[in-house]
């Protein structure tokens, strides 16, 4: 299936849902899903006949400045031999976004990665705490607004 | 015993100075601690393997902090290592040494700017003796290394310094 047909199969099973077919540079479009909405679209992308997409390849966090941040998920499908990408949008003030562990496993580390370097929170993960950095590091730093500490546990950390 | 060997008359006495006894035997012997961070810690692999064989100069690696002389530091040194970095250097009995291996080590190397999580240079936690530049350094660089290590071990003295 291509993205558009996902979509329309999307659109017709989560009537009232607003999904949209975003543009990308190069290659397929992908699919902006609501933050609230992204744990119910997972599992039935992936438990659906038609869908089957039985493997979450990776999930990455986005801070697109100007108050917009984002999740974007890269779906494929070993039985039906097709991909998809869906996207979530987020402000930075308050990113949060629903957890897909439950439906993927592999989530797990990669949402408590893109909570680690984005401070994206995942609402329903089982255990949402810095996997990288060291535990008592301040801030996050892959964020567009993150400064750089002068120090970290009495060492300089600027060159 | 090679250069000893059938070269005494009678007796087996050999007059030398303490300095250059432990000397010879310290620089003869440098046990590095077995551990890397990085690609640096490839090519020290294949520096201790059998094509440049680290054990003819009497250097073999030891799993334990306690029983090296030397920690070669190779690789990027982050800042969530250095902690680990400086306890198991603190482990380390004395006289103990330090070889900064590639880039990263000496200087912080690629991550020098935005490294946010890379410690610029080990020599922030603990003394360096000797720096090996390279990115990362050959095995040919490495070995240069430690034998400018052995040459500073050699200029050592126990004797009191005025």
């Amino acid at each position: 299936m291509i993205p558009q047909e996902i979509l329309d199969t999307l659109i017709k099973q989560f009537p009232g849902v607003t999904f949209e077919l975003k543009k990308a540079g190069s290659g397929d479009p992908s699919i902006l899903v609501p933050p609230d909405r992204i744990l119910d679209v997972s599992r039935f992308l992936r438990d659906d006949d038609r869908m089957a997409f039985d493997s979450l390849m990776c999930l990455s966090g986005v801070d697109y400045t100007g108050g917009r941040m984002g999740v974007v998920y890269h779906l494929d499908s070993m039985t039906k031999r097709h991909k998809v990408t869906l996207k979530v949008e987020v402000s930075d003030d308050q990113p949060e976004c629903q957890s897909v562990e439950s439906v993927w496993k592999t989530a797990n580390w990669h949402e408590r990665e893109a909570f680690d370097l984005f401070g994206i929170r995942f609402a329903g993960h089982p255990d949402l705490r810095r996997i990288l950095l060291p535990d008592d590091w301040v801030g996050h730093p892959l964020r567009k607004d993150y400064e750089l500490p002068e120090y970290y546990r009495g060492m300089k950390v600027p060159y | 015993m090679g250069l000893l060997d059938q070269r005494f008359e009678n007796g087996n006495i050999v007059i030398s100075s303490i300095d250059s006894l432990l000397n010879w035997a310290r620089l003869s012997s440098l046990w590095p601690m077995q551990f890397g961070l990085a690609c640096c810690a490839i090519e020290m692999m294949a520096t201790g393997a059998s094509h440049y064989d680290l054990d003819r100069f009497g250097i073999f690696f030891r799993g334990t902090p306690r029983q090296s002389d030397v920690m070669i530091v190779a690789g990027t040194v982050t800042l969530k290592m250095a902690d680990r970095i400086k306890i198991l250097y603190d482990q380390m009995s004395e006289p103990r040494y330090v070889v900064s291996m590639g880039s990263c080590s000496n200087c912080g190397g690629p991550y020098w700017e935005h490294g946010y999580h890379v410690l610029k240079g080990v020599d922030r936690v603990i003394p360096v003796d000797v720096y090996v530049p390279g990115c990362p350094p050959r095995p040919e660089a490495l070995m240069e290394g430690l034998m400018k290590l052995q040459e500073k071990i050699r200029n050592e003295s126990l004797v009191k310094t005025a």
